[in-house]
């Protein structure tokens, strides 16, 4: 009997932890929803559900979890044992001062972080927004016509493989001043990848579809609106997450050479005051912002898919 | 002059057709002549690769011949058109455009300059109702079943209202049943449309039940017209009175025999 009722009570507290973790695990409540009412006659399902919730955590949540504490330990002994490099305690203080107020403007050479990073934003949408204006267009023709894409290919392929920052210089020249040559240095980043992945996706367009609107003899508006468009914009939202990637990755190198305000110039400028904290800060937030935006781009470009 | 045009609706006049391959040209028809009159419902049948889907083609003006001419309605073919409408094997619906839209498409390019929104729509709506599928107008082509898939590619083809129907092995992906129920459907719908049919198939059942005329092909390469048999089985024709008619195991047999006695085909 009392050991009937030790079994009881051992059910009824995994039940409740079952539910406390399905409050905070939405999908884990679909199952226990399920198996609830049958708990009593049948305490293996209680456990399967248990099962499958501490499955999940140890599948998903865990693993970075621990990637990040090692991380993180590795960083601390590295940091204790070379003077200089300030540990993770040293950088969160200094983070958590830095972001008290990151919006102040002491001067034009000194402004709080928020503005760097707005600035950089600023500088990379602009190139970036401008890159897509000339590099979706010119894809499309490419892949479209083989005359357009013989024409372009030994262009392409000339100044794909260039770093980005070498056309820096012709910038400063053409612009002369410091903001435009850095936002040109984004275009020439992201332009490569958004012509090359929407030609590549005109050229993939099945013969079938094409022959359906030779068939139905649609006007050429209408292949480019109903046809390729909607059979490329996959391919072109790949390259725009690709171009947005490496746009963000150049923005920190171009601000250092050309200075203003800006995260990479914020880094270079922390380098000469040698505040290492605020240099290892940084890299997290271009690590972060970094993640941000190629997030929201995959979410915009979710909602383009037809599938 | 009217009555000629009748007979030789659809006339194919010694047409060769080769390609450029990378590996050379090849030869795919040689001397292709046939004629269609109008209303017929024409079958061709043949082993794979005997080129009766580049016959089909060409009709459709996808492909132009390397020699010969090809005629519609006393005008030569040069291009595709939407007199002649095309239901494709794999059925070629946009993914991205529901089936009423898939059916506004074509429907559009054909009545616009004479018919406002309202009246294409309605037209849209009618070619689905014809096929049964007024239910899944607003579903997208991946969310409803390969038979579906392909009753919508007959939709889309007979509401541009064509003088020649082409189907190119239009049933060939479908389980049997499902092809069953279709072919009986498009038996009903070319009734009542009256319009001219070609189909390529290498099903011999098919080709008996619904053809007025099945033209055979000799195997490729060069491939040429067989032999033409005439299916003077009267209509509206039942699948399972047909089973027990001997002029359909007659018609059935001969065409089994064209392909496995004097066409056979070693197994690749």
């Amino acid at each position: 009997m009392s050991a009937v009722s030790i079994e009881k009570e051992s059910i009824m507290q995994k039940r409740q932890d079952v539910e406390k973790t399905a409050a905070a695990h939405p999908v884990a409540s679909v199952v226990t929803l399920s198996t609830t009412g049958t708990i009593a006659s049948n305490p293996s399902k209680a456990g399967f559900a248990w099962a499958a919730t501490s499955r999940r955590f140890f599948e998903w949540v865990l693993p970075p979890v621990i990637g990040l504490c090692i991380f993180t330990a590795i960083w601390a002994v590295v940091s204790a044992r070379s003077p200089g490099l300030p540990g993770p305690l040293l950088t969160w203080h200094s983070a958590v001062e830095l972001f008290k107020d990151p919006f102040y403007i002491n001067n034009p050479n000194d402004m709080g972080i928020g503005w760097n990073i707005l600035n950089s934003l600023k500088r990379v949408g602009l190139g970036f927004a401008m890159a897509a204006v000339v590099g979706i267009p010119a894809g499309f023709l490419i892949g479209r016509y083989a005359f357009m894409s013989n024409m372009a290919a030994p262009i392409i392929s000339l100044l794909k493989p260039v770093s980005p920052l070498a056309w820096l210089p012709i910038g400063l020249m053409v612009f002369k001043a410091a903001d435009p040559a850095a936002i040109w240095v984004i275009f020439i980043t992201a332009v490569w990848p958004m012509i090359i992945n929407t030609a590549v996706g005109v050229s993939k367009v099945p013969q079938d579809y094409l022959n359906v609107a030779r068939v139905l003899n649609l006007s050429e508006w209408k292949v480019f609106s109903k046809i390729l468009f909607p059979y490329v914009m996959p391919y072109m939202m790949t390259g725009v997450r690709l171009s947005i990637g490496t746009a963000w990755l150049v923005i920190v190198a171009a601000e250092m050479l050309t200075g203003g305000v800006g995260i990479g110039f914020w880094v270079w400028d922390e380098w000469n005051n040698l505040n290492v904290e605020h240099i290892i800060i940084a890299i997290f937030i271009v690590g972060i912002v970094g993640l941000l935006l190629e997030q929201a781009l995959m979410l915009i470009a979710r909602q383009f898919s037809y599938e | 002059m009217e009555k000629i045009l009748q007979d030789r609706y659809v006339l194919i006049e010694n047409v060769d057709m080769t390609f450029n391959t990378k590996k050379g040209s090849f030869q795919a028809l040689k001397e292709i002549s046939l004629n269609i009159r109008e209303g017929e419902f024409i079958s061709i049948i043949g082993h794979s690769g005997c080129g009766k889907s580049t016959v089909l083609n060409l009709i459709a003006g996808l492909l132009t011949p390397t020699a010969g001419h090809l005629f519609c309605a006393g005008r030569e073919i040069a291009q595709p058109g939407p007199e002649r409408a095309v239901v494709f094997q794999n059925h070629s619906l946009l993914p991205w455009l529901t089936c009423l839209e898939n059916v506004y498409l074509a429907v559009e390019r054909v009545f616009a300059n004479t018919e406002n929104k309202q009246q294409l729509t309605a037209r849209s709506h009618a070619a689905l109702e014809l096929v049964g599928l007024s239910h899944a107008a607003d579903k997208r082509p991946h969310e409803i079943s390969g038979g579906m898939k392909q009753r919508v590619g007959i939709a889309r083809a007979l509401a541009m209202e064509p003088k020649v129907l082409l189907l190119d092995e239009p049933f060939g992906a479908l389980d049997a049943l499902t092809r069953a129920g279709l072919q009986d459907e498009l038996m009903s719908i070319m009734k009542q449309s009256g319009c001219t049919a070609v189909m390529v198939t290498h099903d011999v059942d098919e080709a008996v039940l619904l053809s007025d005329r099945i033209v055979m092909m000799t195997n490729g390469p060069a491939a040429t017209i067989g032999e033409i048999l005439a299916v003077d089985l009267a209509r509206p024709r039942k699948r399972l009175e047909l089973v027990e008619d001997p002029a359909y195991t007659h018609l059935r047999s001969e065409v089994l025999k064209f392909l496995y006695e004097r066409h056979a085909k070693k197994a690749a």
